[in-house]
């Protein structure tokens, strides 16, 4: 049964140093929040798992917390690079940073493995690129019924998985809605899964018959952070707040920028925060 | 005489007429959704739009900056995992045309997004395939749009991220690979697009005002021609209307905290 903690608690109880950890959200609902919350807490070498890594790992990543990333899209989308991860990737700053790079299609399937409890992943993918040179764990099996070749990966696992979702209700169950990403297989395929809401609510209430709900006890922890997910966005409560994924691009091309802006908008601050800079955007956007 | 109009919306406003009301198009974020949106507000308002994000027959109404806009979710037929994305509808070859930028292109429109320099330790390191590698095999077609330039258009490319051609002739045949794979590759200058023979990215089409040597210059490979090259017809009052439409609506919902 998912406990609801406050979430520089739950970070504390559900993330330990060298986890692989799975912060998924697929331009919406990213869990920034909880991300801050790992990097105030100093939590170090850990293996960051996440098809699209975009600002929120490019702070992770530039505040030293991770030692390897695995991933299959890395930049800040519509705008450009992630200085912080190209920094660590062309100079090893902070410290050298391991990368395992897939293709979406395989990192999509290798969490739908781990949720499905399979040790690896098949898809008819890698065709004529050079990944596979490049990543040892993309290989091949030949189908046993067609004898087609097709590229395997190995399940994603990871020890923890982190999603940002619209609601939990009073016992615990999790209400995901919009763009789904592949955060229902990132939380089914993890040991220990914390989810960061919007609101809690007595009851979800009319919904679809086919609402994509992850059961209380498929969630270890649930904290309640309105806003948790900004600037990514939360359908129905508040949108993308674009012109910040702009401005990342001037704040973290330099490591003395990208410095003074963590410390004084994460080190120095707590998960009230983000309600705070929903409101200033223009507070509860609906839609 | 100068021209009404920029080389991008020239790109644009061409890549846009390959589209047909009739295909469901896998769009990439910048260029192409610029372009399979424009198609969809002139000639094609009948065309599937798809991202990855896995918003199925989407109509936003400004374009989006990332790929999982809201606007994208909020127009769309319906909305899918991404999973599901890549497995039913890209894997399951539901898709007529991928639509594809690049960092590098070669002769044979295979495409690098991944590294400039080596891989172990690259002088650029670029965000990576995401979704190209297997847009590049399971779409029914691919059409590229690019902005033409030597650093871009190169003799070898540091890494093959996604594959076009091949070397050449029938090697996406021999790869197993049943799609066509690059049928068509716009730039600011002129249309390619492959020799029946070689697959050689060769120029059918160029863009009104612009040289051959202007695109030899800014090419990484000797081009070829097809022996008959047609000038691009240039823009349409309506299609620049639009497209600048779509940008200043885009530009102000970007802008704006909301």
């Amino acid at each position: 049964m998912a406990r609801v903690l406050a979430l520089a608690e739950a970070v504390e109880a559900i993330v330990r140093d060298g986890d692989s950890v799975a912060m998924e959200g697929f331009t919406h609902l990213i869990p920034h929040a909880a991300g801050h919350e790992i990097i105030r807490q100093g939590r170090k070498h850990l293996t960051l798992i996440r098809m699209t890594p975009d600002i929120l790992y490019d702070q992770l990543i530039g505040m030293g917390c991770a030692d390897k990333l695995v991933f299959s899209w890395g930049g800040n989308p519509g705008v450009g690079s992630l200085y912080r991860l190209r920094d660590a990737v062309e100079n090893g700053w902070p410290h050298r940073l391991e990368i395992e790079e897939h293709s979406h299609a395989a990192m999509a399937n290798a969490y739908e493995a781990g949720a499905a409890g399979l040790p690896f992943a098949v898809l008819r993918g890698y065709i004529g690129t050079d990944l596979p040179d490049v990543n040892p764990k993309i290989r091949r099996v030949t189908c046993p019924y067609t004898g087609e070749v097709l590229a395997t990966v190995p399940a994603h696992r990871p020890d923890v998985a982190i999603i940002h979702a619209l609601k939990a209700d009073r016992e615990g169950n999790v209400l995901l809605a919009g763009i789904l990403g592949v955060q229902k297989e990132a939380v089914l395929a993890a040991r220990r899964a914390l989810v960061t809401v919007e609101e809690v609510v007595d009851d979800f209430g009319p919904r679809s018959l086919n609402a994509c709900i992850l059961p209380s006890w498929t969630v270890a922890a649930i904290a309640v952070v309105p806003g948790g997910a900004f600037p990514s966005y939360a359908q129905g409560y508040y949108r993308r707040f674009n012109a910040f994924y702009k401005e990342w691009d001037g704040i973290a091309r330099e490591r003395a920028t990208f410095l003074a802006w963590m410390k004084e908008n994460v080190l120095a601050k707590t998960p009230d925060a983000f309600a705070t800079h929903v409101r200033a955007a223009g507070g509860g956007v609906t839609s | 005489m100068t021209p009404d109009y920029t080389p991008n919306e020239m790109m644009t406003i061409t890549a846009a007429r390959a589209l047909k009301n009739e295909d469901v198009v896998f769009v990439g974020i910048g260029m192409p959704s610029a372009a399979a949106n424009l198609a969809r507000l002139t000639h094609a308002p009948g065309i599937t739009l798809i991202y990855e994000s896995g918003t199925l027959a989407t109509r936003p109404t400004v374009l989006p900056l990332s790929i999982g806009d809201g606007e994208l979710c909020e127009t769309a037929l319906t909305t899918v995992s991404v999973p599901e994305m890549f497995r039913y509808w890209l894997q399951g070859g539901r898709i007529s045309v991928g639509f594809l930028g690049g960092a590098q292109i070669d002769k044979f429109a295979n495409l690098n997004t991944t590294v400039v320099g080596s891989y172990d330790k690259p002088k650029v390191r670029l965000p990576g395939g995401g979704g190209a590698p297997e847009i590049a095999t399971s779409c029914g077609e691919i059409f590229i749009i690019m902005a033409q330039s030597r650093r871009g258009f190169v003799g070898k490319l540091d890494f093959v991220t996604s594959l076009g051609h091949g070397e050449g002739g029938k090697h996406r045949e021999r790869l197993g690979v049943k799609t066509k794979g690059p049928t068509r590759l716009v730039t600011d200058l002129c249309i390619f697009e492959p020799d029946p023979e070689s697959r050689e990215m060769t120029v059918v089409s160029i863009h009104p005002g612009v040289t051959r040597a202007q695109i030899q210059d800014n090419t990484g490979w000797t081009v070829r021609y097809a022996a008959k090259v047609a000038e691009t017809p240039p823009p349409g009052a309506h299609e620049l209307a639009v497209l600048r439409q779509l940008h200043a609506r885009t530009a102000k919902a970007h802008g704006q905290a909301a």
